[in-house]
């Protein structure tokens, strides 16, 4: 059976709408009925990463995939890009500027968390050019 | 038991059919059909909204009446602490609890010690850090249907004992079966409430299989006979036996402070209670140990069913309890059984379009197509109360396209257009 598609414009500018997608998405899983842990590790990990696209990348695009077993996640934005990967991957390793981390956010946690709440994580970023941050959560329905 | 008894019900009479219930309902439970509101039994919480923003006064609450009290041989009455806001110029609870004697009560139990017994008891199961965090708050039965039909993940989260309201009936029985020698069903127990949500909870309540309160009065319905029974007293029995923190409950902030803990937060007003859901849902809110939550702004004094502004009745209270003490009410031993809840909150999904998830996906598809015709301005002339409402009813079978205005006016104009060229051409025939 094939599965529900949709986009999502993340926009760079209104730090107050970031996680309008995710909740959207969080509104849709429950709608139809998924199993309340993988409702919760999508929403979770895409608002993660939506935050993340508001705070370096100045917006970009989300798009979503609902299958009955796996929901995908693709976060793409035109922004720097991340220099270091591996380090970004560590806990508590942050770039976000002061206002951002007074705020609450920027603690470093973004990143892993989203590697912690998903079964599969690719990152695909060139700095300079952007970054496209693929999710995988897979469902285990509970009958 | 009715699984779905409510307390919120619609006066047929004097519905007109406008539409600020269906937009101010915090589950989407109201639709307006054939010019009537009506209400989706299993999505309503009985919070009491549509009550509180209709003009019409079409809305109302199902509570007992003070003749109910024949129907026992000794019966107790169970006031809210809120009921002492109502008062103007209160400087003693006492008037109060001795004027619920003069209507006819054989004895007043106050809600508000049992609510102490409730806030040490959730400061034991605090301290053995055994309970999932942040702990969220059980005393508002419209928060707790709240969670039930929309936060699966929030549920292992509910505190797990019974209200202060609960609490004290089982207390008050228990003593009274022994003062008095009767049996525990020739007892009647009345809450004296502040609001519908109670009233549900009673008949139908969620942790324990049955209540022990026998009934549910309206604050707003004994208030005139209680205040001019008060006028005319000329003795004041010493009944109250509550502190500082059993009065607080009446309002928001109460219980959660009672918790001697500063990390927790108290949000009132059912929008708030839903952004602050919505954000621990999503793991957003860390570093809390407890979170209250109350469906009326100001807490249980904003209940639908009481008299007095919430914010007049709140100051009233603080000015009341200002010399007491803290508490006066202790757990001698373990926990009771009876302040425990038997089973503890269980999801319900009742808003899932199918139990068939392959089915639900192949709706949710329809509903976003449908939703493509109509204008998204949620104007609610349809009854549903938004768009989006709309296109599910649509694909649900319970509504048509054309219910929206802007798609009516647009099959009318193609119908005139059509009319007009058939016309047309029988012109050139002639």
């Amino acid at each position: 059976m094939s599965g529900l598609s949709l986009k999502y414009e993340v926009p760079g500018d209104d730090f107050t709408r970031a996680g309008e997608a995710s909740s959207d998405v969080k509104r849709k899983l429950k709608k139809l009925g998924y199993d309340p842990d993988a409702i919760r590790r999508v929403a979770i990990a895409m608002y993660e990463g939506e935050i993340n696209m508001v705070i370096h990348a100045g917006g970009g695009q989300a798009f979503v995939t609902i299958e009955p077993q796996r929901v995908d996640i693709v976060l793409e934005d035109h922004g720097p890009g991340i220099a270091d990967v591996e380090k970004a991957m560590q806990a508590g390793y942050s770039t976000a500027p002061d206002q951002v981390r007074s705020l609450g956010f920027g603690a470093g946690m973004g990143l892993p968390n989203m590697k912690k709440y998903t079964d599969e994580m690719t990152i695909d970023t060139e700095v300079g050019k952007g970054t496209t941050l693929k999710m995988t959560v897979l469902v285990n329905h509970k009958s | 038991m009715d699984l779905f008894f409510h307390s919120v019900v619609l006066d047929r009479e004097k519905c007109v059919g406008c539409t600020n219930c269906i937009k101010r309902c915090p589950t989407e439970a109201i639709r307006v059909r054939d010019g009537k509101a009506q209400i989706i039994s299993e999505r309503c919480i009985d919070c009491g909204e549509c009550i509180r923003v209709c003009p019409h006064h079409a809305k109302k609450t199902k509570f007992d009446h003070l003749e109910r009290l024949k129907e026992f041989s000794y019966t107790i009455a169970l006031p809210a602490p809120t009921l002492y806001g109502q008062f103007n110029n209160l400087d003693d609870i006492d008037f109060v609890l001795t004027g619920l004697k003069q209507m006819g009560f054989d004895e007043v139990f106050e809600v508000s010690r049992a609510a102490e017994l409730v806030s040490e008891a959730t400061r034991r199961l605090m301290a053995d850090d055994s309970l999932p965090r942040p702990v969220i708050s059980s005393a508002c039965p419209a928060v707790v249907r709240l969670i039930r039909v929309r936060f699966p993940d929030l549920c292992p989260h509910v505190l797990p004992l019974r209200s202060p309201m609960e609490t004290a009936a089982g207390f008050a029985k228990t003593e009274a079966a022994k003062k008095t020698g009767l049996p525990p069903e020739k007892i009647g127990c009345f809450f004296i409430t502040p609001c519908p949500a109670k009233v549900t909870d009673i008949k139908q309540p969620i942790g324990i299989e049955k209540s022990m309160v026998d009934g549910a009065i309206a604050i707003s319905e004994i208030f005139p006979t209680l205040s001019s029974k008060m006028d005319k007293l000329e003795q004041i029995e010493p009944i109250s036996e509550s502190g500082i923190i059993g009065v607080s409950w009446a309002s928001s902030g109460g219980e959660a402070s009672a918790l001697l803990n500063d990390k927790y937060l108290a949000a009132d007003g059912i929008e708030n209670v839903i952004h602050v859901l919505e954000e621990l849902e999503d793991e957003r809110i860390r570093e809390l140990d407890f979170i209250e939550l109350n469906a009326c702004s100001g807490g249980c004094v904003g209940g639908v069913l009481c008299v007095e502004n919430a914010y007049v009745a709140k100051a009233r209270l603080q000015r009341l309890r200002k010399y007491l003490p803290v508490s006066k009410n202790h757990l001698r031993e373990e926990i009771p059984t009876v302040m425990n809840w038997q089973e503890s909150l269980k999801f319900s999904p009742v808003l899932t379009l199918s139990e068939d998830l392959s089915e639900a996906m192949q709706m949710m598809m329809e509903i976003d197509d449908i939703g493509e015709k109509f204008p998204g301005l949620d104007c609610g002339a349809c009854g549903a109360p938004s768009c989006k409402a709309l296109a599910e009813d649509v694909v649900k079978g319970l509504a048509k396209e054309s219910d929206c205005i802007f798609v009516l006016r647009e099959e009318i104009q193609q119908m005139a257009d059509i009319f007009k060229n058939i016309s047309g051409h029988e012109k050139h025939e002639k």
